[in-house]
């Protein structure tokens, strides 16, 4: 079974949101990375980047295919993974600790429109 | 994983097997079949390591029998067979009048005038189209047998022992290119690997009795995945990537297996034409400095401009690249030349390099 970790924000393309003030922690979950396998690759976005809830900002990329990362809100990029630049494997080991990008949230209100822990773990079952 | 099953897309003789071995099965060329069972990297390393085992009875088959049937071959296929002594197989293309590319093909020569055609599978319906087409003023009987054959591959340096000990089927003399029956069994040292190997034409009954041996005996299934990683590393084409009705043998750099001192065949006025005056567009292979991954599809640029296609990309299991097979214009394909790749909203520096990113280990 996928982990699920309670307390963060889930998005339907299997994106997850930590919230630490105003900054939200993205990656991509536990479900996700099993589905695609061997991470080969992570696209990342530069620092300063503005992302907008539901569009793409990057890929994370398997043997086989690339798969695109959409940011669950809106805001900038103030920090990104450096260490998913040569070891994007780290995504495998634990996703939930090798997070993608930090972005400070414009719009807190946006995370209404995420699901919690439960409501997630449900979404994957279907 | 989901298992896209559509109720228009054949089952293997092999299907169950893939299933309770867990694999995760995908649409491919009209058939449902098994993507990976453990993971594409590993199935890889197996194969260029050891051993591995493919389902590949989705290829099809076509025999051509009857007093005009080399001659019926020569018309149809690219590569020159006059002479052939029994038990030769060549690779080559069927090709249309303009010079694109029907599919690619291997032929078998089974006897004096009796002929054993392997076609992709995703190219059956068209290409038994294409064949009954031109067959019209030749003395043959032709049959799509693409139904009636399983078929695996046994790919791998340890793939002649586990022929001969699990299989028990003699091979060790059998040579590169060359194929023989035992009863109606049919066994060729060929491959789309670039590793020494074996691919087993049978009945259906008969190849899920090989496959339970060789699973029994410890040979690792492996799936399409890693079946196109290996074939892309040792620059072997894929139709409907590298090979097109577009795209021209001679453009994809398979002019050896193209004879233009044939008499005739079909496509060959076209093909000695763009041989005169130069391809348009040229496959070559490209190496990216970056780890990004250029796939099928992505533009690749020049100074800005586009002048091609990715036609397959991957970050390779055996070398730990970013490399790529694209169709570019002509005047750029040089070694060393210098161009970039759009991956979503970047560009990446690469060179055109050889497109061959692994040395082929064929044992000739």
């Amino acid at each position: 079974m996928a982990k699920v970790i309670e307390g963060l924000y889930y998005s339907e393309s299997h994106e997850y949101l930590k919230v630490e003030g105003n900054i939200g922690v993205i990656g991509i979950t536990d479900y996700a990375q099993k589905a695609l396998g061997n991470v080969v690759y992570v696209d990342m976005p530069d620092v300063d980047d503005d992302v907008e809830a539901g569009t793409e900002f990057g890929a994370v990329e398997s043997v086989k295919a690339a798969s695109d990362l959409y940011s669950p809100v809106s805001g900038t990029v103030v920090e990104v993974n450096e260490a998913l630049e040569d070891a994007p494997e780290l995504i495998n080991q634990d996703a939930y600790e090798n997070w993608i990008i930090k972005v400070e949230m414009s719009d807190q209100s946006e995370l209404d429109n995420l699901m919690d822990a439960a409501a997630y773990e449900e979404f994957c079952k279907k | 994983m989901e298992e896209n099953l559509e109720k228009n897309e054949k089952r293997t003789c092999l299907y169950d097997k893939h299933v309770a071995l867990g694999a995760q099965m995908s649409p491919f060329g009209g058939f449902v079949m098994p993507i990976q069972y453990v993971g594409i990297a590993e199935e890889h390393k197996a194969v260029r390591e050891n051993v591995g085992l493919f389902d590949v009875s989705h290829m099809g088959e076509v025999t051509v029998r009857g007093k005009d049937a080399e001659r019926y071959v020569q018309h149809i296929f690219t590569n020159d067979i006059a002479g052939a002594p029994v038990g030769k197989i060549y690779y080559g293309m069927m090709c249309y009048e303009h010079g694109g590319t029907v599919d690619d093909l291997l032929v078998y020569k089974m006897g004096e005038n009796d002929f054993f055609l392997v076609i992709n599978a995703a190219n059956i319906d068209k290409d038994w189209a294409w064949m009954r087409q031109h067959a019209e003023g030749f003395d043959i009987d032709l049959q799509n047998r693409s139904d009636d054959y399983g078929q695996i591959a046994v790919q791998g340096p340890a793939s002649e022992q586990v022929m001969e000990t699990v299989l028990g089927i003699p091979c060790s003399e059998l040579a590169f290119y060359t194929v023989k029956t035992v009863g109606d069994v049919i066994v060729s040292r060929t491959g789309y690997t670039g590793e020494d190997g074996f691919e087993v034409y049978a009945t259906p009954d008969y190849i899920r009795t090989c496959w339970d041996k060789l699973i029994a005996a410890g040979v690792q299934p492996c799936g399409l995945g890693c079946r196109d990683t290996l074939r892309f590393e040792v620059g072997l084409p894929l139709y409907g990537d590298e090979l097109a009705e577009d795209i021209t043998p001679l453009m994809a750099g398979l002019g050896i297996f193209v004879k233009l001192g044939k008499e005739e065949f079909i496509g060959k006025e076209a093909l000695a034409k763009q041989k005169e005056t130069g391809v348009a567009k040229k496959l070559v292979g490209i190496e990216l400095a970056d780890r990004a991954i250029p796939r099928h599809g992505y533009t690749v640029l020049k100074d800005g401009q586009p002048i091609g296609e990715v036609t397959t990309g991957y970050h390779t299991i055996s070398t730990d690249k970013s490399v790529c097979m694209a169709l570019i214009d002509s005047q750029y394909a040089a070694l060393g030349t210098e161009l970039e790749i759009q991956i979503r909203k970047k560009t990446f520096a690469g060179k055109v390099v050889k497109k061959l990113f692994y040395e082929k280990r064929y044992k000739k």
